[in-house]
């Protein structure tokens, strides 16, 4: 029987996760593809939470829980201390939700990212602050509910591309990845480990539980959302480089995607409409950025 | 700019004039420090930017990470502590309250960072100059707290703070004042560094975060299992004293010269004594030089570590006098001076307590003089007991 | 691919037994989220074609393989149904736990 991904598990049963966790599908990903010497830093998210309460872990790699804003940093911190007690092999990541990395952990990141600090930053992202219920964050879509976006005053703000920003950083390394394709993560993953210097990785994690959306859609979302362009795979390398993981020949409409979701049920035509033309501008400049042509 | 007055040989005695922001860089640097982040904020800039010089040329075998705020300097340092390398950082002010978070997380966390805080007044409105409501606001935190009225004082300080952290596994700070001392030059005798080896090994922390040995640092922590640890804490906050006087004890037979929890100076046969901390404690011993001349028992004890207040200390000093005055250079708003309400709870319950005189000095750095102190004995003579609790001294009224 | 031994529940009887930071020293193993499942998945074997999916897409590592195939670890299921709705030819069925 021949696996597409590496067999060893580092994580294991047993975690708080809720069924259908996008969240837990990226971690168990992410560690097959970096192996056992890998020190986290996790911050305030569903995460803190999912690992399981003291006394006890369901990773077979260290975590440093810690304060919110301070992932990156955190994770650098970590870096710094392992490579002067001698270690200079293991590789330190710093594992944030959307929350963490997109608002709260920004300034972190940034400060990180200038100085080219050498870990790698993965974003797991489930598209609002969903450890304290579901409230709204910079990565909460256009037209979501969240308990602060509610149905009369949805999120009319669009999704903060993270990715542009830490382009703008001039990393050697970002890439996209969805859990829907787990090989073309841990693959970006493997090139993350081999990369020096700060390494930023953005996942795209169904939350069924705040989407309201069906446990066992989490991998079909996982799977259209890049199909329809919401949320394309590509590598930046240098905030130069852009290459694009899956053409898209057939683009996919979003409303299939959206209706799976509760929180876009209340959306009109006009609003779906509107967020189409949105995806289809940022696909069109994508394709030009990964042309090599200049953002206009 | 420094220059490289920091390279002149490593071995032998060395005496140097250096500002106490640099007694700071000396003392971290001696310490042999590993990690430091650190954020410039007047007046502490001095101590990184030498401790920056310090790294780039190799004089100290550390990883220096330039942070763009206080928080991430804290940040960086815990992280660096906890996969076991000895840590160290700077603030002041602004800087340390924006770490505040995450000095309890230091203590919670069991990190021994050492950090040398230069006391400056708090905004609004901006002020560059001295007082302790910095500082003092963190008592609550668990970190060991080292008030210092001398750049030799800092220097040995720091090497031997190093020790009782690592040691009881509790962070700690070792506070100047702004100016009167951080940017004062004295002279210095710098311990040589083959003996400061000696005295402080490498440290070596009993769990360290490693994928050798997996552990989850800090998760979700139940009332089923909080209350313990926070009890594990504070006692072992409680064997700091003894531990400070063990390892001063050891300092002293090295480098001859003792530092110990508090300073007493003529309080033995003393009938007012002056209760201070940070440099006005050293202008304080002027004042009861000339209160002796006017035939005046006056004495000084200056407390030097405030967090564990050393509460036996003060007691038995303070056990023969007529009256005691705390000069404060701070105020807990809605209550008094912070020096002055920890002296009073230490003597609560003790059998012919004197009275306490509580007075506030110097806040926002209103020069704090000989005259000061004259004014202060001079009230706490003419009454039996005070008829206020809280005694401005200088305040334009 | 070996299932790792099942650990135990955790219990300190005085603040000596525990640990002096707040840190982990045993594994959510013994924790048998199986107790929160509805449904659960069923897998018929005669469909399966052994491509790996299901094993793949467990965000609970509930899926283990046994000499080349796949076993529902039913002391850790959460029957979420995702292996049931990614498996190419529909072998899983999910179907509602006795009570």
């Amino acid at each position: 029987m021949k696996l597409s991904l590496p067999e060893e598990e580092l994580m294991n049963s047993g975690h708080l996760a809720c069924q259908g966790c996008g969240a837990t599908l990226a971690m168990r990903y992410v560690l097959k593809a970096l192996g056992q010497k890998t020190a986290l830093c996790i911050p305030a998210c569903c995460w803190s939470v999912i690992d399981g309460p003291f006394p006890y872990s369901c990773l077979d790699v260290p975590i440093y829980h810690c304060a919110f804003e301070t992932a990156a940093i955190s994770a650098a911190g970590v870096k710094a201390g392992l490579e002067m007690v001698g270690d200079k092999e293991t590789t330190v990541v710093a594992w944030a939700g959307d929350g963490g990395t997109f608002d709260i952990g920004i300034q972190a990141l940034s400060g990180v990212a200038e100085r080219n600090d050498d870990i790698i930053y993965i974003c797991y992202d489930n598209e609002a602050y969903m450890n304290t219920g579901t409230q709204r964050s910079s990565a909460t879509p256009y037209g979501a509910w969240t308990t602060t976006t509610p149905i009369k005053h949805f999120k009319d703000r669009p999704k903060k591309d993270i990715v542009a920003i830490m382009a703008a950083h001039r990393i050697p390394y970002i890439a996209t990845a969805s859990v829907g394709y787990p090989e073309d993560l841990v693959k970006k993953v493997k090139k993350a480990k081999e990369t020096k210097g700060t390494r930023f990785i953005h996942i795209y994690a169904p939350c069924p539980s705040g989407w309201k959306s069906r446990p066992e859609d989490t991998v079909k979302l996982s799977r259209m959302v890049v199909q329809n362009a919401i949320f394309p795979l590509y590598e930046i390398e240098w905030g130069e480089k852009y290459t694009l993981n899956l053409k898209l020949k057939d683009k996919k409409p979003i409303d299939d995607y959206l209706r799976l979701q509760g929180r876009f049920l209340h959306l009109t035509e006009k609003n779906i409409a509107f967020m189409q033309g949105e995806v289809d501008k940022k696909w069109s400049r994508l394709l030009e950025q990964v042309d090599g042509k200049p953002a206009s | 700019m420094p220059d490289k007055m920091h390279l002149h040989g490593r071995g032998g005695k060395m005496r140097k004039v250096i500002m106490g922001n640099h007694a700071l860089s000396f003392g971290a640097m001696l310490a042999r420090v590993q990690v430091i982040s650190a954020y410039p904020i007047t007046p502490q800039t001095q101590v990184v930017e030498l401790l920056s010089e310090m790294c780039a040329d190799k004089t100290l075998d550390a990883e220096f990470i330039k942070v763009e705020s206080e928080h991430s300097a804290m940040a960086a340092c815990l992280g660096a502590s906890l996969a076991g390398a000895r840590t160290f950082t700077a603030t002041s002010a602004q800087g340390l309250t924006l770490m505040h978070e995450l000095l309890h997380w230091a203590s919670g966390g069991r990190l021994p960072v050492v950090m040398g805080n230069i006391n400056r007044s708090m905004a609004p409105g901006w002020s560059i100059w001295t007082d302790q409501n910095d500082s003092l606001s963190q008592r609550d935190t668990g970190w060991i707290q080292y008030y210092c009225s001398s750049n030799q004082e800092v220097v040995d300080t720091v090497i031997q703070a190093f020790k009782v952290s690592e040691k009881l596994l509790i962070p700690s700070m070792v506070v100047l004042d702004a100016f009167t001392l951080s940017h004062t030059y004295e002279v210095v005798d710098l311990p040589e560094q083959k003996k400061v080896d000696e005295y402080l090994p490498p440290f070596k922390p009993p769990i360290r975060l490693t994928p050798d040995e997996p552990h989850a640092f800090g998760g979700l922590t139940s009332p089923d299992h909080y209350f313990e640890l926070r009890y594990k804490l504070q006692k072992d906050m409680e064997k700091a004293p003894a531990l400070i006087e063990e390892t001063g004890k050891e300092y002293e037979k090295i480098f001859g010269r003792y530092l110990g929890l508090v300073d007493d100076y003529c309080c033995h046969d003393a009938d007012l004594i002056l209760i201070t901390s940070g440099t006005m404690g050293s202008t304080a011993r002027v004042a009861v030089d000339e209160l002796r001349q006017q035939d005046v028992k006056a004495g000084n004890l200056r407390i030097k570590v405030f967090r564990p207040f050393p509460f036996e200390k003060v007691r038995n000093i303070v056990k023969g006098a007529e009256k005691i005055a705390v000069v404060d250079r701070n105020i807990s708003y809605g209550h008094h001076g912070i020096f002055y309400q920890e002296v009073k709870s230490s003597l609560y319950g003790q059998d012919g307590s004197p009275p306490v005189f509580g007075f506030i000095a110097g806040l926002g750095g209103r020069d704090i003089t000989p005259s000061t102190f004259k004014e202060i004995a001079q009230h706490a003579l003419e009454k039996e007991k005070p008829d206020e609790e809280i005694i401005w001294i200088g305040v334009k009224q | 691919m070996k299932k790792k031994k099942e650990p135990q529940k955790i219990v300190f009887k005085s603040e000596k037994d525990f640990p002096l930071m707040p840190m982990s020293v045993g594994s959510m193993l013994f924790n048998k989220t199986g107790a929160w499942r509805n449904i659960k998945p069923t897998i018929d074997l005669e469909k399966c074609i052994q491509c790996g999916i299901c094993w793949k897409f467990c965000p609970d590592v509930a899926i283990i393989i046994e000499n080349e195939w796949p076993v529902v670890d039913y002391d850790y299921c959460k029957g979420c149904g995702i292996c049931a709705e990614e498996c190419p030819t529909k072998c899983i069925s999910m179907v509602e736990e006795e009570k």
